[in-house]
């Protein structure tokens, strides 16, 4: 706790370097921006907020927002709820906890979603859940794949049953996306965790997640109190997943723009990609 | 009755369990066992029987009604094999195209190291996704506690209902009253603002209906249950595969309160 309190103090003084929450470095926001925020030092990947997640994968100027305009109500008078939006909302500059649209990347077209941590730990309310499906029911007329970065808490308590009813609705809509033959690429990133694990995050076609990051359904310590034994340190971690078959690759944030360029090309219909290849020999004409 | 109390009567020992249910209602059960991947979850009964004169694919939470069977089925805590077991048996009903009844009460998934190892979320996850595709008609009841996710991997159907003191929440109250305010003593409380009890699932829609409680009259109460069931298959008989997905589509596609600006 002390050491938090410090660090804030020191950022606040010298908001230029952040400290690893790995390894305890001292890094300069720049060099962390450049490098992905990966720390240099010792390759802990930080969170990264939704619009730099996009960023990162996306080619230049391609990203176009969709449903931008969706904000939440406290429709349950749930205490503090209001309070905790207003904060959220100022932290963030974000309305809500996932960004939404269509990008290229490598020149594919897809749509994207990438979950915000900074958000009320991007848990999983009306809106995200809204958001999310009718992104899919967009890609799924328009015959486009789906890439989703993952992040959350879980289900938003404060909007009580009506969250956990997302879960069936976003899962409603990724069936009918999937059953009409199109990819969907979930991201799993730090922390993805409780509704949000158990429903869309765990439901795609390939699953891939980011080194070191947390995924699992029940958290850490509540596991910990069933169980009644030490947990092994890489508990719910990506590289767990891997080692019990529940994702298909741990990729570095270095590589991931390749790799999912390297998916979206194989999935490519080659309907799709003929139109594509005509796009560009116009516009190389044009 | 408060919130609170409803919490207690949901929970309450003497309560029946997914299994009397299950005995009341359906004829000449053969039961059925596994998940074909891992091992059989006691917490989740499943089977075929005979509801009157139609066959149906039967899945129930069983919390057990003594210290031996509580303890062997985690309190109705299921694990992935039992998600899985209820998943296989759900899509064996789709292939004989037999309708579903499934009977929930849980505190929620088995929040257990082996659970996790096998994927609770991942088992949660393609639960919900089947049955939202399922082509055939899925009636679930709630029957004491509706706990979460381990709740609606069982719940994702065309109609659901509540019994009169069932309660269903995103979270538990005691959790809820913990990161709230620090105080799990604060339970009453959570339970209010969480709106769990049967009434507030029926006001916003969650549930179709509420069935009325009388256990000193159990064979009478599942009567109504049974009558109740066969209305509503009978109605979901005449709709095609297609419309019964889409049914179940619009079902869950209008939950959801905010606000949209231009």
């Amino acid at each position: 706790m002390l050491d938090l309190i410090k660090d804030k103090v020191k950022s606040f003084i010298n908001p230029e370097t952040v400290r690893c929450p790995g390894c305890k470095a001292e890094i300069k926001q720049t060099g962390l921006r450049r490098n992905l925020m990966v720390c240099p030092e010792c390759g802990r990947h930080l969170r990264v907020d939704a619009r730099s997640r996009i960023a990162m994968v996306a080619d230049p100027h391609s990203f176009e927002e969709l449903f931008s305009g969706l904000e939440s109500s406290d429709f349950f008078h749930f205490p503090g709820y209001s309070e905790k939006l207003e904060k959220a909302e100022k932290t963030s500059g974000e309305k809500e906890a996932v960004v939404c649209g269509t990008v290229r990347i490598g020149g594919v077209p897809t749509a994207i979603f990438a979950m915000d941590p900074r958000f009320i730990m991007a848990s999983m309310g009306s809106v995200v859940g809204e958001k999310i499906t009718r992104l899919f029911e967009t890609a799924a007329e328009n015959h486009l794949p789906v890439i989703g970065f993952t992040a959350s808490g879980g289900a938003r308590m404060q909007e009580g049953i009506v969250s956990l009813m997302q879960m069936a609705k976003v899962s409603g809509a990724v069936k009918r996306h999937s059953d009409g033959g199109n990819l969907y690429i979930t991201v799993l990133t730090d922390p993805t965790t409780g509704g949000v694990t158990a429903s869309f995050a765990m439901q795609g076609d390939i699953l891939l997640a980011e080194p070191g990051a947390l995924i699992g359904f029940a958290g850490r310590r509540v596991v910990e109190q069933t169980t009644k034994s030490k947990l092994p340190d890489n508990f719910q971690t990506a590289e767990f997943l891997l080692e019990h078959g529940f994702i298909d690759q741990i990729v570095p944030r270095s590589e991931m723009t390749k790799t999912l360029g390297a998916l979206l090309r194989l999935h490519q219909t080659k309907e799709a990609a003929c139109n594509d290849s005509i796009r560009k020999a116009q516009s190389r004409t044009a | 009755m408060t919130a609170y109390e409803k919490l207690k009567a949901a929970r309450h020992n003497h309560r029946p369990t997914g299994a009397a249910y299950v005995e009341q209602l359906f004829h000449d059960r053969i039961e059925l066992h596994g998940d074909r991947r891992f091992g059989d979850d006691d917490a989740i009964l499943g089977g075929i029987g005979w509801l009157d004169d139609l066959p149906v694919t039967y899945l129930a939470i069983d919390k057990g009604t003594n210290i031996q069977a509580r303890m062997k089925k985690n309190f109705g805590c299921p694990k992935p094999e039992g998600y899985r077991k209820a998943l296989r048996l759900m899509k064996q009903a789709e292939k004989f195209a037999r309708p579903v009844v499934c009977f929930v009460d849980t505190q929620g998934a088995f929040c257990g190291a082996d659970a996790e190892e096998r994927g609770q979320g991942e088992a949660i996850a393609e639960s919900i996704l089947e049955m939202m595709g399922l082509q055939v008609p899925v009636v679930s009841v709630i029957i004491g506690e509706g706990g979460s996710g381990g709740a609606l991997a069982l719940a994702s159907a065309n109609r659901v209902y509540m019994l009169e003191n069932s309660v269903y929440s995103v979270i538990s109250p005691e959790g809820c009253a913990s990161i709230l305010w620090k105080d799990a003593a604060r339970v009453e409380q959570a339970a209010d603002v969480l709106h769990i009890t049967a009434e507030d699932m029926q006001r916003l829609k969650v549930a179709e209906d509420i069935i009325p409680e009388d256990f000193e009259h159990f064979d009478r109460m599942c009567g109504n249950i049974r009558r109740l069931l066969v209305r509503d298959l009978n109605r979901l008989k005449q709709f095609s595969p297609k419309e019964l997905q889409n049914d179940r589509y619009e079902r869950f596609r209008r939950f959801g309160v905010y606000q949209e600006n231009a």
